[in-house]
């Protein structure tokens, strides 16, 4: 409370917004907070991979101008962190991979384009496991991230930049990419609050593709009612994107009602995996405790087919990534390894550009789309996923909304599961389905356990964002989670 | 199938040839097949029509161009295919400098169009081709190899034609000959031309054909099958597709076995080269195109593009033949092209004296002979319907004679009424009441000898009269109707 800045970079976008109107607060004021924080905990955390000072001020200045006219919009003056999969016309995207170190898009991801728009001041690129292909950040190409809570543990992945910088008030909130858990889970292991919204909610173009039947944009925030602000901004039909929906947007301000008395909350029997540790276990049982004390019924239901989605997501995904990734060849941009030949050139760029883990599911993708195993791999987990989703359609019938731990543990160490590839796939054992059946999902902070966040996900049925937030603000708002802040020193 | 091909092949008649073609059709959207690009870069400088779609930036996402959808199931349509409500994309995965995402946006095993069939013109006969399927997908962009000042050779990308909308026609293996095989394809581009989907052009890269060939013995199981590429005229074609079949029979006639390869047509040398071997093809690792929802192909919608499609060339020879009493050289002649077709349908209906017969005749003898020496498209007629049309009611009210219309016809401009260019020309019949006349009385003026000869019973004298009044008009007057009057002058004098 002593610090000036540290006391303006700990409002929640809420409040800020409301101080900026009220000319309590002017954007600049914000931005430097942010970035004076960001120069003094970034070399311990690793958050960021591309500080956008100078944007990141003439926006602000740009902000306080609208601000001053009346004409601010709800993300006018917020200072953002965007995942370093979201193309940026003025700031490189690089994937947290070697093979596009440098390079600077030629054009805004849409939902940069909408944020900027609205006049958000953006902070920075935020750093990833590379490609997105991870759950602990372990496998960004330039560093790893570490968990604000405690600098020996991993902050989840992929977005683990976007959930660190926000846990670490080193932004107010940020946008992340969720393909198998990416929000949810690392925002579980950092205590803030990520939602994935329904796939199609949110325009993908522009967004560095992944497993593109999976991948969704999303926000992180300190609160629900943040995470709702953002996904207002970013939501909505783009006709630059085939599969983003046409179905409008509500507002989901306005869901956030405080009221769940009569809703059917359904909880899982698949959901208590045999690898639960007991300290997330209490934590989420006492959250069910408290859904049932806000008023609303807690219901059993089945999932039965949960247990598939991990190897099916390991086949879908990776098939996906093989040809998503096949364009970076060193021909049209990125770094190039030049041998005499086409195909040596092709080799020598692709495995010095690609790290250990990417490759790996290149070589997953390409294996189950081959010639003979096609049917066997690809065409079965089609099936599966559609078996996973009918789960999901079935409980709709019974209940308004599901929840579940987002992960199975907290927070592990750093290089606990490096050398075990399918240790580390299990982080995002819960968190899965939910892509495998394109509904959305919201993590936010239900206790501690072993002095780290522990976190509950609400999932719903497509497009019920509004319902799983209100749902979610409401259990926000008995307790006091949020209010507890990780204790960062810089070093030295 | 029988052959067809019996008369002066040089191939042992034990054997027979099975062809198939597959034809890449480029389709003539404003737009490319995911992006907002134009798709017209015939004289774009490289890399002039690129965005990050088409370019295949991170991030960047296709969106399907409807147009391009619509036109592959209008040939289809044309093509008697079935349209199966659900259709889908997929990609089509391989490594090459011309394909910027690595993969090509291609149709697999949901094309837009099934089991269809395409009747042709061959060997004097209608033969009846299978179509397997018409589906979509992008077209690559282009290398262009080539060694700098300094002796080093380098390989450039252009990538205007990347994206730009491609359908792809693959045939059953119905054909039994290259000429058949030619014939296919004439009749082929033909009707792609008519209902307006592709230029068919082929020296342009506009209309490509691969082969797949084979040669059994007749009546004989299915020989091992060759695929045949880089043919670029319809001429190639059927000299590839000689060569290889020559090359199979021999090869079996002396018991080797062919292998089942993919080879291609060298057209200086005339010969096929072996590409690459079964062992070697690839492995495409095709699957759904996530970035792309699942078309659904409504009633609807195949029953407005079934209204729009105009009537199909071999319908409308017949029709012709049938309607307008043509002669078949002639209807087949007329049809050939959808604009010429229009052309003489609308002169023959226009109100005179035998006019499809007529319209026939100067399209056939005429107007294609000048469109030639002018170097036109065969679809451009050097004159517009209307002023054939003008030309054929002067005739019929002798204002121009036939050897004038002959010289007018090179002479009128685009545009130009068919009268004013005979006028220009001084090329219209003279008026009798008039000019004529005028012509006479001062030749019989002129040449009082020969009148009083005439009138003294000397008819013949009349023959210099003529020549005198001809000469005076500068030869457009008609001989008779000078004749005529100068009798009339010479009688009342």
């Amino acid at each position: 409370m002593s610090n000036g800045a540290a006391e303006i970079t700990a409002l929640t976008a809420a409040e800020a917004r409301r101080a900026l109107d009220a000319r309590e607060l002017s954007a600049i004021e914000l931005t430097r907070s942010y970035l004076a924080r960001i120069d003094r905990l970034d070399d311990e955390i690793g958050a960021y991979l591309h500080v956008m000072r100078d944007v990141a001020l003439s926006q602000a200045e740009t902000a306080d101008r609208r601000i001053a006219a009346g004409n601010s919009e709800p993300m006018t003056g917020i200072p953002v962190a965007l995942k370093d999969v979201l193309c940026t016309i003025d700031a490189p995207t690089t994937a947290a991979s070697r093979i596009l170190e440098g390079f600077r898009p030629p054009y805004d991801a849409t939902v940069v384009n909408r944020l900027r728009r609205q006049g958000a001041v953006f902070l920075g690129k935020a750093n990833t496991d590379e490609f997105a292909m991870g759950s602990s950040n372990e496998n960004s190409a330039f560093k790893p991230v570490r968990n604000p809570w405690h600098r020996d543990r991993v902050p989840g992945g992929s977005s683990g930049g976007p959930a660190a910088a926000v846990a670490a008030e080193m932004a107010m909130v940020s946008l992340g990419s969720d393909t198998g858990g990416s929000i949810r889970q690392p925002a579980g292991f950092c205590g803030v609050v990520g939602l994935k919204p329904t796939y199609g909610r949110v325009s993908r173009f522009g967004l560095l593709a992944f497993a593109s039947s999976l991948d969704q944009i999303g926000p992180f925030a300190r609160t629900v009612r943040d995470a709702a602000m953002v996904l207002q901004a970013i939501a909505g039909h783009d006709p630059f994107d085939a599969t983003s929906s046409p179905e409008p947007s509500p507002d989901y301000s306005r869901a956030l009602s405080g009221d769940i008395r009569g809703m059917k909350i359904g909880l899982a029997r698949e959901y208590t995996a045999d690898g639960m540790e007991d300290g997330v276990f209490a934590a989420f049982n006492s959250a069910i405790h408290r859904f049932r004390a806000l008023g609303a019924e807690i219901v059993s239901i089945d999932l039965p087919h949960t247990e598939y989605a991990l190897p099916t997501y390991y086949i879908t995904a990776p098939a996906e990534a093989s040809a998503n990734l096949a364009r970076y060849d060193g021909v049209k941009y990125g770094s190039v390894e030049t041998a005499s030949t086409l195909r040596e050139t092709y080799a020598r760029t692709r495995g010095k550009g690609f790290g250990p883990e990417v490759k790996r599911r290149i070589m997953l993708g390409t294996y189950a789309l081959s010639s003979g195993y096609y049917d066997a791999y690809y065409i079965k987990a089609q099936k599966v996923r559609t078996l996973i989703k009918q789960d999901f359609d079935a409980a709709w019938s019974k209940v308004d909304a599901i929840v579940a731990p987002t992960s199975p543990t907290v927070a592990f160490p750093l290089g606990a599961r490096t050398d075990d590839p399918y240790q580390m796939y299990l982080a995002d054992v819960f968190t899965i389905p939910a892509n495998m059946a394109g509904i959305p999902g919201v993590a936010v902070p239900c206790g501690f356990s072993e002095e780290l966040p522990v976190s509950l996900q609400v999932l719903g049925p497509a497009f019920a964002e509004a319902t799983i937030l209100r749902i979610a603000d409401a259990y926000e708002r008995t307790e006091s989670w949020a209010a507890r802040r990780p204790q960062i020193a810089a070093a030295g | 199938m029988v052959d067809q091909n019996g008369q002066k092949s040089p191939v042992a008649s034990g054997y027979e040839a099975v062809i198939g073609l597959e034809v890449h059709a480029q389709l003539l959207t404003q737009s490319k097949m995911f992006c907002g690009c134009s798709a017209r870069y015939a004289d774009a400088a490289p890399n002039t029509l690129v965005c990050v779609v088409c370019g295949g930036f991170p991030g960047a996402l296709p969106v399907l161009n409807q147009a391009a959808v619509e036109a592959a199931i209008v040939t289809g349509l044309a093509l008697n295919c079935d349209i199966p409500r659900f259709s889908k994309l997929d990609r089509k995965n391989y490594f090459y400098p011309d394909l910027p995402k690595g993969y090509q946006i291609s149709q697999y095993d949901m094309p837009l169009a099934v089991d269809g069939h395409l009747e042709f013109a061959s060997g004097g006969q209608t033969r009846r081709a299978r179509i397997t399927r018409v589906h979509v997908e992008e077209d690559t962009g282009r290398l262009v190899h080539r060694t700098e000042a300094n002796g080093s050779r380098v390989s450039l990308i252009d990538l205007n034609r990347s994206g730009v909308p491609l359908m792809e026609i693959v045939g059953e293996p119905d054909l039994r000959s290259p000429e058949e095989a030619r014939d296919y394809l004439t009749a082929l581009r033909q009707i792609l031309r008519y209902i307006g989907v592709s230029t068919g052009n082929m020296e342009e890269g506009a209309f490509r054909c691969d082969a797949n060939v084979s040669v059994r013995e007749r009546g004989g199981p299915l020989g091992a099958k060759v695929e045949v590429k880089n043919m670029n005229s319809f001429r190639a074609v059927e000299r590839a597709l000689r060569f290889e079949q020559e090359r199979q029979t021999e090869a079996l006639q002396t018991g080797q076995r062919i292998e089942q390869e993919t080879r291609g047509w060298i057209e200086d040398r005339g010969v096929t080269m072996s590409q690459r071997t079964k062992e070697q093809a690839h492995d495409y690792r095709y699957f759904p195109e996530p970035d792309l929802p699942p078309l659904i192909v409504s009633e609807e919608t195949v029953s407005g593009l079934t209204s729009r499609l105009p009537e199909m060339p071999a319908q409308r020879r017949a029709r012709f033949a049938q309607q307008y009493g043509l002669a078949e050289s002639e209807s087949m002649q007329l049809t050939a092209e959808r604009t010429v077709a229009d052309f003489f349908e609308t002169v023959a209906q226009s109100d005179g004296v035998d006019r499809p017969s007529s319209a026939a005749n100067w399209i056939v003898n005429d107007l294609t002979g000048l469109q030639r020496s002018r170097g036109l498209a065969p679809d451009r007629l050097p004159l517009s319907a209307r002023q054939l049309q003008d030309l054929l009611d002067a005739l019929e009210q002798s204002r121009v004679t036939v050897r004038a219309a002959k010289e007018l016809l090179p002479q009128i401009r685009e545009g130009e009424a068919v009268m004013m260019a005979a006028a220009r020309l001084n090329l219209l019949v003279l008026d009798a009441a008039g000019e004529i006349r005028d012509a006479v009385v001062a030749t019989i003026a002129a040449f009082p000898a020969a009148v009083a000869d005439y009138q003294g019973g000397k008819h013949a004298a009349i023959g210099r009269l003529i020549g005198e009044t001809m000469r005076r008009t500068d030869g457009r007057a008609d001989p008779e109707e000078v004749r005529r009057v100068l009798e009339e002058e010479l009688i009342r004098g």
